[in-house]
């Protein structure tokens, strides 16, 4: 099993729900990225979802559509968000990292050359956001032989038949996506989200985690309570998007960003 | 380049003209880059896209809306001023600008509402960059009684203000999008995010032949009547296929149209036009076909004008409808087949033919199709008298004029600027 699949399991077996947040690598530059990651992995993150900036990410709402913008304004790469990692893993050798991004700029770097830096620079799992599996074969071939996880998203739309034949393809977790539409938009439909999930834990043994519209404590609760974890993106983004454009940050400049993450911690570790 | 296909993959088909395949690829190119969410809306269009296109009740209905509609057969017109003043081959239009509405984007439109009717989708969305893929799905959802909302850059509602009130009068609500660069690619952006929000009761209707599979195929089928009938004009009034075909090349529908029933007449030479801009050597322009690497955006792999970290480059061209960073993925196969010839012509050049044909013929010619007459009259300098060139004057100019005025430094009274 992977880091990643450990990482939730040793969750699981305590009662407990993963804590996932997603953020934007170099938003609004790369030092401040990497306090972020060591600030919310102290806050009790399990895993960490990075973003690669792409220009035109038309899965994302305006808050996280910002923050690549933001990204890209301060001249952040691909291979820039691989040097994070890298750097990252010198003081943190345990919180797995999942890259997420759009498809073109790993078409332009070429997916050997992709995989091969972002697993020597310790990147655990990749979500590639416009690579649905029927395109992905080449892709998941390179990552398996480099024990990285592909991760798929599997959606409200994603019939049964569909579930089935992604959770073979996907490795790591599950994300299910909570709503039809863009990150950060708001969840209507509790109802249909359990049966969904409770559906993709009879098809699969991976963890599932639930992602997109979870903004706070109390949809936190509510969505980690369907699953093994939770991911928080454009709520995290636009804190950081409050904070000001400068590489070296005060702690607790940081730690007011993060704060959601402590709070929603402590529920995520009372589901007994 | 991405490194692991250096070399064009084999197409799995047994003419390599006859894609895409099962999985909508033309070779290496198109597929189907969709976010989860849309997966089961592209693929529920592709299933029902293939049932209805070997339906011939359904042709018959789609051939009776262009005839009756639409106003085809568009006419293929012998422009004998244009071509005497080129002193070579011989021109003809085909005349698209004729149509309702003013271009070949009608066509398209008037098939996708046939679909979008028969899934029994209410609302309609559509992204545009000149205009006039806005005004033919306002058009076709008018005449269906459908709402309709049409997505557009900011910029380009500036420089197509007559197009925009156009759509507004036939009911259509217009969102000007503000978004990174603020023009097509950006519109087609935030129309993927509306399909994907409103996925249950909503059809997308992409206005060019790229997008997810299986936009290509089908906005390409509707599009073909435009080659299939100058196949035929051209043997009556000719007595025999052109030499060659020339359309300008944005997102690409005009010329896969014109060019695809043409493909497996080998005599025929074919050239696509893309926008040129300031000059291919200043990066300034929208050809990825000349000057771009394949990638993926927009739900297909294909053509791209990216840097080397793979972002999205800003294009330029004077004619919003060409102003696109990608090309249809048909296109990005038939260039590395060898097929067809991908050429541009400048800003400058395109403006020069717009005043050349519409003192010669009086016609008026979309800036769009200007680039596409701009690269014929280089062409037919070049071949004999006895040759034959069939143009795409895939749209009318009217909705330039503001733009060709304020290019000249005139002022039209009443104009914005």
């Amino acid at each position: 099993m992977s880091r990643i699949g450990a990482t939730i399991k040793a969750r699981q077996s305590q009662g407990q729900k993963a804590l996932i947040p997603y953020l934007v690598a170099g938003d609004p530059n790369l030092p401040t990225t990497a306090q972020l990651m060591h600030a919310l992995v102290a806050a009790g993150a399990d895993i960490i979802e990075l973003g690669f900036p792409f220009s035109d990410p038309s899965a994302d709402g305006p808050v996280i559509q910002k923050g690549a913008e933001r990204s890209l304004a301060a001249g952040t790469t691909l291979r820039d968000v691989l040097e994070l990692v890298s750097q990252f893993r010198q003081s943190n050798a345990d919180t797995p990292v999942v890259l997420m991004g759009y498809l073109n700029p790993i078409e332009i770097m070429g997916y050997e050359r992709f995989v091969n830096e972002a697993s020597t620079a310790g990147v655990d799992g990749v979500l590639i956001v416009d690579m649905p599996p029927v395109e992905s074969g080449q892709m998941i071939k390179l990552l398996r032989q480099q024990q990285m996880d592909a991760i798929f998203l599997v959606a409200p739309t994603t019939s049964a038949a569909r579930a089935e034949l992604i959770s073979k393809q996907c490795s790591g977790y599950l994300y299910y996506v909570s709503l039809k539409g863009v990150t950060g938009a708001a969840i209507t439909d509790t109802e249909s989200i359990r049966r969904n999930v409770r559906n993709l834990k009879k098809l699969s043994d991976l963890p599932v985690v639930i992602g997109f519209g979870i903004k706070d404590e109390k949809s936190a609760a509510s969505m980690a309570e369907l699953a093994d974890g939770v991911v928080i993106g454009s709520a995290l983004v636009e804190r950081i998007a409050e904070l000001e454009n400068k590489s070296q940050h005060s702690d607790a400049d940081i730690a007011a960003t993060v704060s959601l993450f402590a709070t929603v911690r402590k529920i995520l570790d009372n589901f007994n | 380049m991405s490194g692991d296909q250096a070399t064009p993959v084999e197409t799995g088909l047994d003419d390599p003209l006859d894609g895409p395949d099962s999985s909508g690829h033309f070779g290496r190119y198109g597929g189907m880059f969709v976010g989860e969410t849309l997966v089961a809306a592209v693929n529920e269009l592709a299933d029902v896209y293939q049932q209805l296109s070997e339906d011939p009740e359904f042709w018959k209905e789609f051939n009776y809306d262009l005839k009756h509609y639409v106003g085809r057969p568009s006419p293929l017109y012998f422009a004998e001023r244009l071509s005497k003043a080129c002193d070579g081959a011989k021109i003809y239009l085909k005349r698209e600008d004729l149509n309702h509405t003013g271009a070949h984007k009608i066509n398209n439109t008037i098939g996708q509402a046939l679909l979008a009717k028969h899934m029994g989708k209410s609302r309609i969305i559509a992204e545009t960059g000149a205009g006039q893929h806005g005004v033919a799905s306002a058009t076709v959802a008018a005449r269906l009684g459908l709402e309709c909302h049409v997505y557009m850059g900011a910029q380009d509602i500036q420089r197509q203000t007559p197009n925009v009130y156009r759509m507004k009068l036939l009911g259509a609500e217009v969102i000007s999008v503000t978004s990174g660069t603020q023009t097509l690619k950006d519109a087609m952006n935030e129309a993927l995010r509306d399909w994907a929000t409103n996925v249950d009761n909503t059809y997308y209707m992409i206005g060019t032949a790229a997008g997810p599979h299986p936009y290509p195929q089908l906005v390409r089928d509707f599009q073909c009547v435009i080659g299939r009938e100058a196949r035929e004009q051209s043997l009556q009034q000719i007595g025999k296929l052109p030499d060659a075909l020339v359309a300008c090349v944005g997102g690409g529908s005009n010329a896969i149209g014109l060019f695809h029933p043409f493909l497996h007449d080998d005599a025929v030479a074919m050239y696509g036009v893309e926008a040129g801009g300031y000059g291919i050597p200043t990066g300034k322009h929208a050809a990825p076909l000349s000057d771009g690497v394949p990638g993926v955006l927009h739900g297909n792999r294909t053509y791209l004008m990216t840097d080397s970290g793979g972002q999205i480059k800003d294009t330029h061209s004077v004619s919003a409808g060409l102003d696109y960073p990608g090309v249809g993925p048909e296109h990005s196969w038939l260039k590395d087949i060898g097929r067809v010839s991908y050429v541009d012509a400048t800003d400058a050049e395109a403006l020069k033919a717009f005043h050349e044909l519409t003192l010669l013929e009086g016609i008026i010619p979309a800036l769009e199709s200007s680039h596409a007459v701009a690269y014929a009259m280089k062409l037919a300098k070049e071949l004999g008298h006895d040759r034959h060139i069939v143009v795409n004057l895939s749209g009318r100019g009217d909705k330039d004029i503001e733009t060709v005025a304020r290019l000249d430094g005139i002022e039209i009274q009443g104009s914005a600027e």
